[in-house]
C-alpha cells in the first residue's frame, strides 16, 4: 500500500499535482511567454517603443530559453501525474503532441531569435550588460530564412498556447475534472474541492 | 417520449450539463477574445489607422520609387568602402567605448546617395550619406549613418513621412509637385528652417571633400560614468583635387578613383554640447564655439561593388552602439533604428539585382 500521506482537504491529492517546481516553472514560462509575444509584436509596429522593447525582448528570450532548458531537464526526471479519467485515448495523444510542440517551440524560438540577430551581425546583448556570442554567420540570406521563421514560430506559438488553454478550461469548467488544479498553488483556504 | 428521457451526451464518461457547457464557452471566448485581440492589436491588424509603423514607411518608400527590389528603402544608391579608424586615445575623455582607445579599428561602410532610387542619376545637391560600422562584426561594435548636411530636415518621424510623400516626382515634370512641396513645408516650419540652416552650406563637388555629421545627438559616457551629449562628424583631411566625372554615376565615378589613386582621410570630430544645447531636435544646429575634440583619423582604403557580404548586406542602424555611447531622447533615433530594420528585413528576403555602381566598370 502507498505510504502517501493524503491531503484530505484538497480534492487533488498530492501525486495528482505537479512538483511545485514544476508548477512554478510552468507559470513562469507562461508569463515570460505572453510578455515576448506581446513585446515582440508591439514593437516591430511601435517606432518610438521599439528601441527600449527590443532590447527588453531580447532579455526575457534569453530568461525563456534558460528557463525552457531546466524545464526540459525537470521534465525527463520527474514524470508528470496522471491525467484525469475524462481524457480519452485519443485525446490522450493529442495532449502528448501538443505539449511536445510546446517545448519544441519554446526552445526553437529564442534560439531563432539570437541566430537571427547573430546573421545580421549585430552583437547580441541582453539585460544591457551580457554579451552573448554569435550562433550564425554573417548572411544576409541565413538572416532573412530564420527573421521570417521568427515570425511564423510566433503565430505557432500564440495558436498552441491558445488551444492548450483552452483545452484547460473546458476540461476544468465543463467537465470538473480538476485539470486547471494539477497546475495551481493553493494560496489560503483551501475549500473548493470538486473533482 | 420527454426530453429528460434522452441520454445525456457524455464526454470522457462524463455526462454534458448545458449550464456547464455554455459557462466553458464564456470563458474560452472571453480568454481567446482577450489573448487574439491583443496579438491583433499588437500586431497591427487592427487600430493602426491612424499611426504610423515601420511598415507604413516601406510602403511610402515603394510608392514614391517604385519596386526596388533588394535594395535599401532609402539611401538605395550606394558602393561599399573598406579601412580603418586610428584612435589617438582624446575620445576618452567622454567616452569609455573601445574604440576611442589609442589603436587602430577596422571599420566597413557605405557610401550613398538620399533617395530610395537605386538608379537615380547623381545631382549635387541631393543628400550624401556615409555608413560606417567600426569594429564589425564584433561585439563592441559601433554603427552610425552620416549626411553631408549641417542640420536634419526633419524633427520628427511625420515631418520626415510628410516630406517623403511630397517628394515623389510628377508624372509629367518628373519633379516633386510644387504645391505639395509649398503645403509641406507650410505645415512643417521647422523643415523650412533647417532647409535654410542647409542652404547656407552649399554641397561640395564629391564625397571626398564631404564633411559628415551625425546630425542626432548621443550621450557618450565616461570611464567615471559622466554623460556628455556629443554630436560627431568626419571632416576631410586634405582632400584629393576633384575628378572630372560626368553621367549618371559621376559623384561614384569621382570617389572610386579617388580611392584607387590613393586612401581618403576623414577627421572624427565630437563636438560636446551644452545642456543648453537642442539636444533632441536634429534640424537645430549648435553654437559654433562648442568646444571639438579631435579622436583620431578615418582612413578608407578601399572601393567595392555592393555584394552579398559586403557593406551591403550591412544595416547601418544608428543605435548598433558600444558601451560607452548611448541614445539621447533625440525622437528620431528610434524610428530611425525600426525603419531600418523593416528595410532590411524586407531586402533581405527580395531577389537581389545589380547595383548603378559597378566599381569595376569605372575606367582608370
Amino acid at each position: 500500500m502507498s505510504t502517501e500521506i493524503k491531503d484530505t482537504a484538497a480534492a487533488a491529492t498530492p501525486s495528482h499535482k505537479f512538483t511545485a517546481l514544476s508548477r512554478m516553472f510552468h507559470w513562469l514560462t507562461a508569463i515570460l511567454i505572453f510578455a515576448a509575444l506581446l513585446i515582440g509584436f508591439t514593437m516591430v509596429n511601435w517606432l518610438a517603443g521599439y528601441t527600449d522593447l527590443r532590447v527588453i525582448h531580447m532579455s526575457v528570450g534569453a530568461l525563456i530559453l534558460l528557463v525552457v532548458v531546466l524545464r526540459i531537464v525537470n521534465r525527463v526526471r520527474h514524470h508528470p501525474p496522471a491525467w484525469p479519467p475524462t481524457v480519452g485515448r485519443l485525446e490522450g495523444k493529442a495532449v502528448i503532441l501538443s505539449e511536445r510542440a510546446l517545448y519544441a517551440l519554446l526552445l526553437a524560438q529564442p534560439l531563432v531569435g539570437w541566430a537571427m540577430v547573430s546573421a545580421s551581425g549585430t552583437p547580441v546583448r541582453v539585460f544591457g550588460v551580457l554579451r552573448l556570442p554569435p550562433i550564425a554567420p554573417f548572411n544576409i540570406d541565413v538572416f532573412s530564412v530564420l527573421r521570417e521563421a521568427h515570425s511564423i514560430l510566433a503565430y505557432l506559438l500564440v495558436a498552441v498556447v491558445a488551444a492548450h488553454v483552452s483545452a484547460v478550461l473546458a476540461h476544468s469548467i465543463v467537465l470538473s475534472d480538476g485539470m486547471l488544479r494539477r497546475m495551481t498553488f493553493h494560496i489560503g483556504r483551501r475549500e473548493r474541492s470538486k473533482i | 417520449m420527454t426530453p429528460s428521457s434522452k441520454p445525456r451526451p457524455t464526454w470522457g464518461g462524463v455526462p454534458l450539463e448545458r449550464r456547464r457547457i455554455l459557462l466553458g464557452m464564456a470563458a474560452i471566448g472571453g480568454f481567446l477574445a482577450v489573448d487574439l485581440g491583443a496579438v491583433a492589436y499588437a500586431g497591427g491588424w487592427i487600430g493602426t489607422a491612424h499611426r504610423l509603423t515601420p511598415h507604413i514607411f516601406i510602403k511610402a518608400f515603394e510608392w514614391v520609387n517604385g519596386k526596388q527590389s533588394g535594395f535599401r528603402k532609402n539611401h538605395a544608391k550606394g558602393v561599399a568602402v573598406a579601412g580603418y579608424f586610428d584612435s589617438n586615445g582624446n575620445g576618452r575623455e567622454v567616452s569609455r567605448a573601445a574604440v576611442f582607445r589609442s589603436g587602430r579599428t577596422p571599420v566597413l561602410g557605405r557610401f550613398s546617395l538620399a533617395g530610395g532610387n537605386a538608379h537615380a542619376a547623381d545631382m549635387a545637391a541631393t543628400a550624401r550619406g556615409l555608413g560606417l560600422a567600426f569594429g564589425f562584426p564584433g561585439g563592441a561594435q559601433w554603427r552610425t549613418a552620416m549626411l553631408n548636411l549641417p542640420v536634419f530636415p526633419d524633427s520628427s518621424p511625420q515631418g520626415f513621412y510628410d516630406r517623403l510623400l511630397a517628394s515623389k516626382p510628377s508624372p509629367g515634370t518628373g519633379k516633386p509637385d510644387p504645391e505639395a512641396t509649398a503645403a509641406f513645408l507650410a505645415a512643417h516650419p521647422e523643415t523650412a528652417k533647417a532647409m535654410k540652416i542647409i542652404g547656407q552650406s552649399p554641397p561640395t563637388p564629391g564625397f571626398a571633400d564631404s564633411t559628415f555629421r551625425s546630425l542626432n545627438t548621443f550621450y557618450f559616457i565616461s570611464e567615471s560614468g559622466s554623460r556628455t551629449p556629443v554630436r560627431w562628424s568626419l571632416v576631410p583631411v586634405t582632400p584629393p583635387p576633384p575628378r572630372t566625372s560626368s553621367g549618371p554615376n559621376a559623384l561614384f565615378d569621382a570617389v572610386v578613383r579617388q580611392i584607387r589613386s590613393g586612401p581618403l582621410q576623414w577627421k572624427l570630430m565630437l563636438t560636446l554640447g551644452a545642456p543648453s544645447d537642442p539636444l533632441d531636435d536634429a534640424t537645430l544646429s549648435w553654437p559654433a564655439d562648442r568646444r571639438a575634440i579631435d579622436a583620431g583619423t578615418l582612413t578608407l582604403t578601399s572601393i567595392e561593388t555592393e555584394r552579398a557580404g559586403n557593406a551591403r548586406d550591412i544595416n547601418f542602424d544608428p543605435l548598433v552602439l558600444p558601451p560607452g555611447i548611448e541614445r539621447s531622447d533625440d525622437p528620431l533615433l528610434s524610428p530611425r533604428s525600426a525603419v531600418y530594420a523593416a528595410s532590411y528585413r524586407v531586402r533581405a528576403r527580395e531577389p537581389k539585382s545589380a547595383p548603378a555602381v559597378n566599381v569595376d566598370e569605372v575606367a582608370l
